[in-house]
């Protein structure tokens, strides 16, 4: 690894704006440690074009493109310097990158990885692949597959034509590869968020042969293609000083991650389609304080959400 | 807070570490029993003495009167401070359902004098040990309930965390599965984390396990870690959680050796290798 020593972080501890709306300064969260490295590993590219996503990802959206496999290296390389100890990989999708299996064994090799995925492009042969390369490490690997309901009437208007059946062949194909998916949805249903809901789910996945059903919900973020489907956020829907809990910042994730893209550092994988919310060009750059003045912080503050597994 | 360990031995050669206790006060002795029988000097118990087995107010007198040298794990700071749960960590439903009959439980069966010592532990420990600095927490120097797996505690990670709280070698408990992990770079230097003696490894055996740490014969040789597998009466243990009426899940692992609760909790490739 690299002997270069590393560009030291911001020594000003004042809190970096995020560019959002907010009409009152929103609080302060401190940055405890990165301890959680999010890519954008494909960028905003996405074989499918959720109705919900809050990053309006589709085939044609290229604001944030690809990133490059040396590019990939390069951050890993800092990574470990700086003692990373988690990776999540996210898009777009990330499978349709033409390098990922590589990019993923590099990984492995450093840290536990989590691959955020709609599954549809997930074949018996790339299951096994996966597999194998997850056996050879020492850390874990998970794949989170995201589906929204437990119908293709609930699932497809959200997530495009025949892709409940597609999304779950690509799930099956990852369980009999060996690896144990966990099903990520959004409750865009309000029922699924509901223990009933929940309920519901996990049968599902039981009858489909999951035998350990893995689910994690997440509240849908009011931005991107969401505010034509299920509207933008309220004008009372922000954060102001002193809406922060005791300790919340090792609930936020942002407390202790950072998000690099193609384009740079942000804060989070929520806002990377937020203008103002880029912290800068490098890691340096972003190992600061934020100011939590995104109308979306509030989704996390208020949900108690988290982007970890 | 952090206190200096009452000491028995200036420079011991031979010290013991186990975590995790959860009321098991069987194996509790058992493993006491065998660090003396192996020539341990000094025997550190890194918290959560209660949760899980039967009779809380029977392992801390053992820990009082065979001089353990006892840290708070974050069961202790609730019950001692009668908190309304474990602090635990678990974000899974059903961990948190089982986690909370044996806190009730727990909370409901500890006497307010082992609940005030309990509430009074140190929370951390530090020793120069055959020329390393050991540093021994519950979770990790950071946080009380954070969980260090071996799956997901990566060496990059663990080099800050060395560098951050200036120590060579880092003890913890906290998961209830043992391991451990040297830097390639400076193999003197890494993470052990001692398991629980509480309850089995989720290995499929009834033993439990803790850690035995041998100075090297000079300075600059790395510590010797062995991890001990004790057999004690878990049978016995068995019938007395049931006698007082605790979930049979919960005797089942005794019996068996393998999780049936907090299993969600488990990163994706411990969980792979459980029955459940």
């Amino acid at each position: 690894m690299t002997a270069q020593p590393l560009p030291p972080p911001d020594d000003t501890d004042q809190p970096v704006s995020l560019g959002g709306d907010t009409p009152q300064p929103g609080p302060v969260l401190p940055f405890a440690a990165l301890d959680t490295l999010w890519l954008q590993i494909t960028g905003t590219i996405c074989n499918i074009a959720c109705r919900h996503c809050f990053i309006t990802c589709g085939p044609k959206n290229d604001s944030h493109p690809m990133m490059d496999e040396e590019h990939v290296l390069e951050t890993l390389r800092e990574a470990y310097d700086r003692g990373v100890r988690e990776y999540y990989f996210t898009g777009g999708e990330p499978f349709m990158h033409p390098k990922i299996l590589p990019i993923i064994e590099a990984t492995l090799a450093q840290g536990p990885l989590t691959i955020l995925t709609n599954g549809i492009l997930i074949t018996d042969t790339l299951a096994a692949r996966l597999a194998e390369i997850a056996q050879a490490s020492e850390y874990s690997l998970d794949v989170r597959v995201s589906i929204d309901g437990t119908t293709p009437e609930e699932n497809d208007p959200i997530r495009g034509k025949n892709t409940f059946h597609r999304i779950l062949a690509g799930a099956q194909a990852l369980h009999r590869g060996g690896i144990n998916p966990v099903f990520t949805v959004t409750t865009v249903h309000a029922r699924l968020a509901e223990s009933e809901g929940r309920a519901e789910f996990l049968a599902l996945l039981r009858e489909l042969g999951f035998t350990r059903p893995r689910l994690k919900m997440i509240p849908p973020f009011k931005l991107g293609r969401e505010v034509r489907r299920g509207g933008g956020y309220d004008a009372a829907e922000y954060l102001v000083e002193g809406d922060l809990m005791d300790g919340e910042e090792h609930v936020l994730q942002c407390g202790s991650c950072r998000m690099v893209t193609a384009k740079g550092v942000y804060p989070c994988p929520i806002l990377i389609e937020e203008e103002g919310a880029r912290m800068g060009d490098t890691l340096a750059d972003a190992l600061k304080p934020i100011r939590l003045d995104q109308r979306a912080c509030y989704t996390c503050h208020v949900e108690g959400f988290t982007c970890s597994t | 807070m952090t206190a200096p360990p009452s000491s028995t031995d200036a420079s011991p050669e031979t010290i013991a570490v186990f975590g995790g206790v959860y009321n098991n006060y069987l194996s509790l002795q058992a493993v006491i029993d065998d660090a003396r029988a192996q020539g341990a000097q000094r025997i550190y118990c890194l918290g959560d003495i209660g949760g899980f087995g039967p009779h809380p107010d029977r392992s801390v007198p053992i820990l009082q009167r065979e001089g353990v040298l006892t840290m708070q794990g974050n069961y202790d700071h609730s019950i001692g401070n009668e908190l309304e749960d474990c602090a635990c960590g678990y974000t899974d439903p059903r961990d948190n359902h089982f986690a909370q009959i044996s806190y009730d439980y727990t909370l409901g069966h500890t006497s307010d004098a082992h609940k005030a010592w309990l509430r009074d532990l140190p929370t951390e420990f530090r020793l120069e040990f055959g020329g390393h600095r050991l540093l021994m927490a519950h979770g990790s120097p950071r946080r009380v309930n954070e969980f260090l797996w071996a799956s997901t505690t990566p060496r990059p990670f663990i080099r800050r965390l060395l560098d951050e709280h200036e120590a060579d070698l880092l003890l913890v408990t906290h998961t209830g599965i043992h391991w451990s992990r040297f830097l390639e770079e400076e193999p003197t230097r890494g993470v052990v984390n001692v398991g629980a003696i509480g309850r089995p490894a989720n290995d499929g055996r009834t033993e439990v396990w803790y850690a035995l740490l041998t100075a090297p014969e000079r300075p600059g040789l790395p510590i010797d870690v062995t991890f001990r597998p004790i057999a004690y009466d878990h049978a016995r243990l068995a019938a007395d959680m049931r006698a007082e009426a605790l979930p049979e899940e919960f005797v089942e692992t005794i019996l068996t050796g393998w999780w049936t609760t907090c299993l969600e909790i488990l990163p994706i490739k411990e969980r792979s290798r459980s029955r459940y």
